[in-house]
């Protein structure tokens, strides 16, 4: 130990400290009044739900209920959902298997409800081993007790090892302890691709011999797919169990249709210019910042269903294509190998004016491109006319058809 | 003389769990074992060179960045590009933000609570109305019998040193800092698209371009996370670290320290960056320039077959599982070393590079912290468990900073009309590249290797893999390991302090085991010890 801090009373250090202290508190509390989304007014507390003002309330159960799809009529039973619940809140046991953390990553950048409403005051994460304070002895005797109540519902992040000796927690096998509390859940909820069928450490040849909840327990889990798991997909999921006490209404791959039900391109805010035969041939270029179709580039929205152009992702601020990046499929089972070259062109996909053709990607390739630089053209001569510069790429009206 | 193993260690990312010896109240020896394997590499053999982009980033779900970028380096260097300055401006941006959202969730969620009694804070006496609503609040929770993720833990414990009041302090600024971790991934989310899992800066540069919109969506939300990490964040640190100063004392391990560099400026020179590239050994004080040559990787304690000590390049690997035994083979994990050395990496080992070179704001920050503590003129007492915490926080100013720097500059850029972020490339037949690069907790370097257009090999040496190492085959511990080794125990049963070293290098599990050969893709038995 360093002798020179042996000295506790230092007076220069406590006095320091006493002003660093102060200035924190002072800090904390001036920093409070302008932060977003964290309620100050006490006195419009919601009654019924600690530390919700009604305005906080009521745009959590808004976003809730849009995210569910039912619209400002399903808010009243959200919000008795929840009031129920916030007496005895439900208990959640989060498993952590052969993940990167990617999905807890995720649950804590969730905004509305936000993670600390979330996991402190309308469920009880019991068991989490990224943020819990036990551990070692001490966490295990949390695991054991939920096991007993048996009252939970169990979310798995990561995939699970069929190997012997690849995948311990506190000396045990992962694939025995999902089993053990998966049997016992009240729901299981699979999250992110690891957990739903594998995902990137399954890629060919799957060194690790990698295993999906449903394949490697043998439970009907909701699968969420995404990779990561989109939070407001997962709050939304979690939230709507909590509702209707049932499972919601799944597609083949076990995965809610509510937010799997479409595909990415059929939801893209550029579909137009798909549409229109605009595309991106190079990154960094004047297509690309015009925000054309990255059909080209090797997107895969045509062949992903999700809804992440609907939700988007961190508090809604963008999502890949919306950045610019060609979708990679990541909503897929399969998706690593499935769509490996991930930015080659998606082939087989039928582009408008070839109706019940099943272009290949160079086809497509040939058709687009001309396409786009008559397009490119067209606008040209349009803003040549108006005689001023337009922010607006051009107007489907203007465009020139794939086939032409 | 007695035995403790705690598994699972918690709040890191991963699968860790930890072994020690304790004689007399002290950790006499100790071993660190990964208990996860997946097997990165050779996923990546055979694919387009492009792809490793987007798979190393699940290598991580706390520094997809930080893999992103080692990655895209690595494959620049390969095809022998830089990006344009916008391009390599929203990198560091995006990176940037990423290290705020690390470093803040690492010292609130995953250390703190190893410092903070938060039972205790229901005893303060709060004057501040803000501080009695979070008293209310805590009160609530603690009362409706449902402690979730704070259930069973070693509250009360005698190491426990802070008042009350300033355990309510840190409990509300655990809150706060929830929101502020998400803000900082946000802030990455709108040039990268989302977070975790960024996807618009591969090799080449950014595929997005950047608007004056985005700056301005951006700034307001940096200056407040700027000032908060000023006003609440830095003051937490030096409000806590007197209470612990016998920790300054404690966790010391080889004190040597590497760091890659990160955050380029226009020259792309590693020894450039914000953070410059660098050695220290022993303690020294006095930098050496790095030579990534000198890495080697030595499998002797691993769960895998016995082989030389051999550059990651030209590395081979079979894993190999017997059982689990601290006296031969206990981990997951391989052990690198620098010039046959053990390594420490992260906040620290980059803020002592720094240092030891002369960097200006790194020296400053420093030295003010020394003398706030008391202990002008000793930088010595950086080697510990205090010297990982501040360094950490005082690392976090000198990117915020930068970053709102950086997002200024691409507002400049835009108005003179530099808006060029990407470099086009043709994929080169045969080729290999090297990306050297530093992740939050430490220094990540990336190796590639070309034939015929694709991922002929591909290796990936992490921060955690430094860190966490096990014994060599010269029985040279790795850092977390040595540094456990002195640590004061006061009651087994609850291993507190364990913790306290443990979580002070921030390991990240998921990052460090990822290596298999697909000549041994077959099961083995396993006996557990």
């Amino acid at each position: 130990m360093s002798d020179v801090f042996r000295r506790p009373n230092n007076s220069s250090v406590t006095q320091s400290l006493n002003t660093f202290r102060n200035a924190s508190i002072t800090a904390g509390r001036n920093f409070f009044r302008t932060r977003l989304g964290v309620p100050p007014l006490r006195e419009e507390e919601f009654p019924g739900v600690p530390n919700f003002s009604r305005r906080d309330f009521m745009k959590l159960c808004a976003t809730t209920a849009a995210l569910l799809g039912l619209g400002a009529a399903g808010i009243p039973r959200i919000a008795d959902a929840l009031v129920t619940a916030a007496g005895q809140r439900p208990s959640v046991v989060w498993l952590n298997f052969a993940s990167d953390t990617g999905c807890t990553e995720a649950l804590i950048k969730a905004t509305y409800p936000n993670a600390a409403q979330l996991i402190l005051e309308i469920l009880s994460l019991d068991y989490n081993e990224t943020i819990m304070a036990a551990a070692g002895t001490q966490a295990e005797e949390i695991l054991a007790e939920a096991l007993e109540r048996g009252d939970y519902i169990l979310i798995i992040e990561g995939a699970i090892p069929t190997k012997k000796g690849y995948g311990m927690i506190a000396r045990r096998e992962m694939i025995d302890i999902g089993k053990e509390f998966a049997d016992k859940a009240k729901a299981v909820i699979a999250v992110g691709s690891c957990a739903t069928w594998g995902g990137v450490p399954a890629g060919d040849p799957n060194p690790a011999g990698l295993k999906g909840v449903r394949e490697a327990l043998g439970v009907q889990a909701i699968n969420l797919d995404l990779c990561p798991v989109n939070e407001g997909i997962l709050v939304a999921t979690i939230v709507d169990f909590l509702l209707t006490q049932r499972v919601p209404e799944l597609d083949g791959h076990g995965r809610p249709k509510i937010f799997y039900g479409q595909t990415i391109h059929d939801q893209c805010e550029r579909r137009g210019h798909f549409n229109a035969g605009r595309f991106v041939e190079r990154f960094g270029s004047k297509e690309e910042e015009l925000g054309y179709c990255l059909y080209k580039m090797g997107c895969k929205g045509p062949d992903t269903y999700a809804n992440c152009s609907k939700f988007r992702y961190n508090d809604r601020v963008s999502w890949c294509i919306g950045a610019g990046a060609p979708c990679i499929g990541c909503g897929e089972p399969g998706w690593v190998d499935k769509f490996a070259g991930f930015y080659e062109r998606l082939p087989g996909v039928k582009v408008p004016g070839l109706e019940g053709v099943a272009a290949g990607a160079d086809k497509i390739g040939i058709a687009a491109g001309v396409a786009t630089a008559a397009g490119i053209a067209a606008h040209a001569i349009v803003t040549a006319k108006k005689r001023r510069p337009t922010k607006e790429p051009p107007s489907e009206k203007s465009d020139v058809s794939p086939d032409t | 003389m007695s035995r403790i193993k705690i598994d699972p260690i918690t709040r890191i990312e991963g699968h860790l769990a930890l072994e020690v010896e304790v004689q007399d109240s002290k950790v006499k020896d100790a071993w660190a074992s990964g208990t996860l394997f997946r097997g990165f590499e050779i996923i990546l053999k055979g694919r387009d060179p492009r792809d490793a982009y987007h798979i190393t980033q699940r290598i991580c779900g706390v520094c997809p960045t930080s893999h992103a970028h080692a990655s895209s380096l690595c494959l620049e260097d390969a095809v022998g590009i830089h990006p344009p300055d916008t391009g390599r401006l929203v990198r560091n941006v995006v990176e940037g933000a990423q290290f705020l959202h690390s470093h803040i969730l690492w010292f609130y969620h995953l250390a703190a609570l190893d410092f903070v009694d938060v039972v205790s804070a229901l005893q303060a006496k709060p004057k501040e109305q803000y501080l009695k609503n979070v008293q209310a609040r805590l009160k609530k929770f603690v009362e409706s019998g449902q402690l979730g993720p704070f259930a069973n833990a070693y509250w009360g414990h005698p190491a426990y040193k802070l008042p009350p009041d300033l355990n309510l302090l840190a409990v509300a600024h655990y809150l706060e800092a929830i929101d502020k971790q998400a803000q900082a991934s946000h802030i990455s989310a709108i040039f990268g698209g989302r977070m975790p899992m960024t996807m618009t800066t591969p090799a080449g540069g950014s595929v997005h371009i950047p608007t004056v919109d985005d700056i301005a969506n951006m700034l307001p939300r940096l200056l407040e996370l700027r000032e908060w990490v000023e006003n609440v964040f830095i003051p937490d640190v030096l409000a806590v670290a007197p209470y612990y100063l016998d920790y300054a004392g404690i966790g010391k391990g080889p004190a040597n320290f590497l760091s890659w560099g990160v955050f380029d400026d226009p020259s792309f020179e590693t020894t450039n960056r914000l953070m410059p590239s660098g050695v220290v050994m022993g303690g020294s004080l006095a930098a050496q320039e790095v030579d990534q040559q000198t890495v080697t990787e030595d499998v002797t304690h691993g769960w895998y077959k016995d082989g030389e000590a051999l550059h990651p390049s030209v590395g081979v690997t079979e894993p190999e599982f017997t059982e689990w035994d601290v006296e031969n083979k206990y981990t997951w994990a391989k052990a690198p070393r620098y010039g046959e050395q053990p390594m420490e990496t992260g906040a620290l080992a980059r803020m002592v590079v720094a240092y030891a070179k002369g960097h200006e704001t790194a020296t400053k920050l420093i030295n003010d912290t020394l003398a706030a503590l008391g202990v002008s003129g000793k930088p010595e007492v950086l080697f510990s468990v205090v010297g990982r915490i501040a360094a950490r926080a005082l690392e976090t100013k000198i990117i915020a900073d930068a970053t709102v720097a950086w997002a200024q500059q691409i507002l400049e850029n835009l108005k003179n009309g530099n808006k060029a972020t990407f470099t086009g490339y043709t994929m080169p037949d045969h080729a290999q590249g090297t990306g050297l690069w530093e992740a939050p907790r430490g220094a990540l370097a990336h190796w590639n290797q070309i034939e015929g257009g694709r991922l002929a090999n591909y290796q990936v040496i992490t921060p955690t893999c430094w860190n966490i190492s096990p014994r060599d085959g010269k029985g040279i511990q790795g850092p977390i390991e040595e540094a456990l080794i002195g640590t004061p125990v006061e009651d087994p049963k609850r291993p507190l302090e364990i913790l306290r070293v443990a979580h002070s290098f921030d390991p990240c599990l998921a990052c460090t085991v990822h290596v298999i050969d697909p000549s041994s893709n077959e099961v083995y038995e396993v006996r557990v010890a």
